[in-house]
């Protein structure tokens, strides 16, 4: 029995902390379905992209590939490069998965997002939190895309998701997720180093790759303060 | 323009997306990594999360163009104070949400 509140404690855990995030993939997976919709695909075929990449920006781009009618190689190699970034969140979270067992890894590695990274991170630096509990942000947050996407798919241009200022609830949840970071000035150096040198590198470069040279760069100069202040 | 090739394609993205998320939980999860790795990947979330925001609300379009006063920033503004002042989460999205849906109300 105390399994199965344990179980539900998990899970209602988790469900609490994805809603903002939650919240965030409606109005985006909307806009997503109706996009591939009119890229021709069925409501299914949109839900099976938002199951098996469950990425956002680099569907987007895929439908658009799709639609100029460029090819499966380059359609995927450019899926590769747009989610190299979660190469970093992954391994800033393995510090805190240390006695996890390889199936939940698993599970977890396919729901690492930019947004489900951001609300994990905090809870775990925060030291009360599992991977129990961060499998069940992950999951309803991935149900919360496909859902999305299929509505969109089904009738979007009826649906109005810009409302309630909908588009602004994921920056809103990224500001303070990143104000939690916040601890101390090697911190407050790193994300003005991170995030200034992201816009000016997003300026010059095309795709996405700024936000992993950026974070790299930043992440590296707050080391070194730290070293050289030590 | 759906045909079987729409099935490989949505296979493949599957593939390189998850080998990313999958190697470093996988490989460096459990071990001992040496400390300056440890600092690194400590910082990493402000930077990551830094590198995800200020791009969004300064600049339009890609490569694109800068501009400091879109509706956005105006927005991250009170919203940040409200962060730091509060450290709630749910208040936090709110604020952003409500001023961001009042400023497309009064301009629209």
């Amino acid at each position: 029995m105390s399994d199965k509140n344990n179980a539900r404690g998990y899970l209602s855990a988790g469900l609490m902390a994805s809603g903002p995030v939650c919240l965030g993939y409606i109005p985006i997976g909307i806009a997503f379905g109706v996009l591939a919709q009119k890229a021709g695909l069925s409501p299914l075929e949109t839900g099976l992209m938002s199951l098996m990449v469950f990425a956002g920006s680099s569907q987007f781009i895929a439908i658009s590939m799709l639609s100029a009618g460029a090819g499966a190689v380059s359609i995927i190699a450019t899926t590769f490069v747009v989610n190299l970034r979660h190469l970093l969140m992954s391994s800033s979270l393995a510090l805190f998965l240390g006695s996890s067992g390889r199936k939940k890894l698993f599970a977890f590695a396919y729901g690492i997002t930019d947004e489900s990274f951001a609300v994990n991170i905090s809870k775990f630096k925060n030291g009360d939190w599992d991977i129990n509990r961060a499998l069940a942000v992950n999951f309803s947050a991935n149900i919360m895309w496909i859902l999305s996407t299929v509505a969109g798919g089904y009738g979007g241009q009826f649906i109005k998701p810009h409302s309630f200022g909908m588009d602004y609830a994921l920056i809103a949840m990224f500001i303070c997720l990143l104000v939690f970071q916040l601890k101390g000035r090697v911190y407050v150096f790193t994300a003005l180093v991170g995030g200034i040198s992201a816009v000016l590198l997003s300026l010059c470069l095309s795709g996405n790759s700024y936000i992993i040279i950026a974070s790299v760069f930043a992440a590296g100069a707050g080391v070194f303060i730290k070293k050289i202040r030590r | 323009m759906i045909e079987r090739e729409y099935y490989y394609i949505v296979l493949g993205m599957g593939f390189v997306t998850f080998i990313p998320r999958l190697l470093p939980v996988y490989f460096l999860s459990g071990r001992t990594l040496p400390r300056w790795f440890i600092e690194w990947l400590d910082l990493i979330p402000a930077a990551v999360l830094s590198a995800l925001l200020l791009p969004a609300l300064v600049k339009t379009g890609t490569p694109g163009t800068f501009s400091l006063y879109s509706p956005g920033m105006i927005v991250a503004v009170p919203t940040f104070l409200v962060a730091v002042k509060t450290k709630s989460l749910g208040g936090t999205v709110v604020t952003g949400m409500g001023l961001y849906w009042l400023l497309d109300i009064i301009f629209k």
